[in-house]
């Protein structure tokens, strides 16, 4: 026989009942705005007042000010038991109310119906006569309908199942919770706090967190990492909070925590990106078969808009650099102009279009395994055009041209940066089986420029000063400096649409030990794959 | 019903600093903290010139960051403290 699950719930006097009770039970779930419901309560109460002394009949009702109605409306002297929490109703997997359960004296079910039945209460009041031995009270049956349906249970409610587990799971969140008031627009609420980019955000709800928290196997108090500026810890609840904010779908969550892991790290340099004058930003490359499973966008619009994964990945990383760590514009985060990116830039790298080894396995990682890197660059692409090249040595050597832009076009030596390389330009480039390492040679044979055209000058005052040539710069004015310290630091990537022969650059800002270097992390994800 | 959010944030109540006590003079050490962007040096050659014209009597002792990327190191900070009474310092651009 069923055995009911136990519970206590308080009656609108304020007694707890509790379930099972020793005595046959008649257990009729209900809510106020439900008219099925509404023509039951005669009937329960009826119940109640013939029954009552040797059946507990409770009506159990699922919000608090509807119940309050109920008892008001039906002059109800049936306890009326308040599951507002839900957590009875959600127990009996409740689909509709009314839901009937006559329950034995051991709480294994006898008897349910759903909806309303008038044979299902005729035969419910014979079966309660012949329990307690007491005569069936008379009812007009007559002036019942045949049947109605129910309504649904509040219980199967969107959100419900998730608000309950994040209760059960309450003791491992430890955040702050912040109760608004009843006229308080929540929106605006998190505006004028200062929690936003500047966009609006999804409100961080208990149930969303705990969804976006089923996303990683972590423990919500594991401590992700020190956060700078304000060197604060993160634990995983808190990325988790700013994940469902910036409008994360859970099984993104991994790759936030993986990159902000990676940001935080003295090599990157998260410190520093966030605070410089010039506009930088992590610039987030995803690779590996998560990409797919993420439906994240590699192909037409990659650096752009449009796709959720890039564009809320990106979104929760800076949430958590600005909310948890305090980097704020105009406060810790200075920036002179900024630049769209700092909103949040994130795209992945089309490994299956590309005639080359993906950014992670250069690094070292399985082709099979799930990477993120972070680069500190500048916070928005610059597009290359090139639509006549037909060799890979003209199109390199255009690329090189075109990257001579970066920071000041008098600026040679410098470090990282990103070229994303379009399809076609990668056809082109594959055709002649040009390797990375031939690209790279040609973009730094093409940018050497004799010191003479370096120097700082009346033409232009940025470039190397004399002074920092030597005793005799006269002799070095003939030598010549590629763009970047090493080929190396020309990072390259494939990404964008089949059709277009633009590629793209991510400029840097100070690269190496002094600055910020790249760094990739593999992603944990929650389930194994 | 009530909305209830999760705080985003790190919850840490900052902790409020008084600053030091203000002086009528400047005696003693003063500290001129070079981060190392491009031409703060010059910017601080000139500021301790006109120090050491106004107050003969200071000690001007010059400091720099390795880098202006990042806070300075702890020893570098700990040296300021314990070498200066009075901390000026370039910042960038």
């Amino acid at each position: 026989m069923n055995s009911l699950p136990a519970f206590e719930l308080r009656d609108s006097g304020g007694a707890t009942r509790s379930f099972p009770s020793k005595r046959t039970a008649l257990l009729c779930f209900v809510k106020e705005d439900c008219p099925t419901c509404g023509m039951t309560m005669p009937l329960i109460e009826a119940a109640h007042r013939a029954f009552g002394a040797a059946v507990d009949v409770w009506a159990i009702g699922q919000d608090s000010a509807g119940n309050a109605k109920l008892v008001e409306r039906y002059a109800l002297t049936v306890p009326m038991l308040d599951d507002s929490a839900l957590k009875v109703s959600f127990d009996y997997g409740l689909d509709t109310v009314p839901t009937i359960i006559l329950a034995d004296v051991h709480g294994h079910e006898v008897r349910r119906f759903i909806g309303f039945g008038r044979d299902d209460w005729r035969e419910m009041f014979a079966e309660l006569a012949r329990q307690s031995g007491v005569a069936a009270p008379p009812i007009d049956w007559n002036s019942y309908p045949e049947s109605r349906p129910g309504c649904g249970s509040k219980s199967v409610e969107p959100g419900i199942a998730e608000r309950l587990e994040a209760d059960a799971r309450g003791d491992k969140m430890t955040a702050r919770r912040i109760e608004l008031g009843d006229a308080e627009d929540v929106f605006e609420f998190m505006f004028e706090r200062g929690l936003t980019d500047g966009l609006p955000v999804v409100p961080p709800t208990p149930e969303r967190v705990m969804l976006m928290l089923t996303g990683t196997r972590r423990d919500p108090r594991d401590v992700v990492a020190i956060v700078p500026p304000n060197l604060a810890p993160v634990t995983v609840e808190k990325v988790a909070v700013n994940a469902v904010m910036a409008g994360c779908r859970p099984e993104y969550l991994p790759v936030v925590i993986a990159a902000l892991e990676a940001v935080c790290t003295d090599t990157f340099n998260i410190h520093g990106i966030m605070s410089t004058t010039w506009g930088a930003t992590p610039v987030i490359v995803v690779n590996g078969p998560i990409r797919r499973r993420l439906d994240m966008n590699m192909g037409m619009m990659a650096l752009g808009y449009g796709t959720r994964s890039n564009a809320t990945i990106g979104r929760a990383l800076k949430l958590v650099l600005r909310n948890v760590g305090g980097a704020r514009p105009g406060d810790i985060e200075r920036s002179t102009l900024g630049a769209p990116g700092k909103f949040t830039t994130c795209f992945a790298e089309w490994e299956e279009r590309s005639p080359w080894e993906p950014l992670h396995v250069e690094r070292g990682f399985g082709k099979d395994e799930n990477v993120v890197t972070v680069f500190g660059l500048e916070a928005g692409s610059r597009q290359i055009a090139d639509q006549t090249s037909r060799t890979a040595r003209a199109l390199a050597g255009s690329l090189g041209m075109a990257l001579e832009a970066c920071w000041h076009p008098k600026q040679h030596g410098s470090g990282e940066i990103l070229l994303i390389i379009s399809p076609e330009h990668a056809d082109t480039l594959a055709r002649e089986n040009w390797t990375k390492a031939q690209v790279r040679a040609r973009i730094q044979e093409v940018t050497a420029r004799p010191v003479r055209e370096l120097i700082r000058d009346d033409e232009s005052g940025e470039g190397i000063p004399l002074s920092a040539l030597g005793d005799a710069p006269e002799a070095r004015l003939d030598e010549k400096i590629a763009k970047f310290r090493r080929p190396e630091d020309i990072n390259i990537i494939v990404a964008g649409g089949n059709a277009g022969k633009f590629s793209a650059v991510f400029a840097g800002w100070v690269s190496g030990p002094m600055g910020s270097s790249s760094v990739s992390r593999r992603i944990e994800e929650a389930t194994a794959t | 019903m009530k909305q209830v959010i999760i705080d985003p944030t790190d919850e840490r109540v900052p902790i409020r600093r008084t600053l030091a006590a203000r002086t009528d003079s400047i005696v003693g050490r003063v500290a001129l903290l070079d981060i190392a962007k491009p031409r703060g040096n010059v910017l601080l050659d000139r500021l301790a010139e006109h120090l050491q014209d106004r107050l003969p009597g200071v000690e001007i002792k010059r400091f720099r960051k390795p880098t202006f990327t990042k806070p300075a190191p702890d020893d570098l900070r700990r040296r300021i403290a314990e070498e200066s009474d009075f901390v000026i310092e370039a910042l960038a651009d």
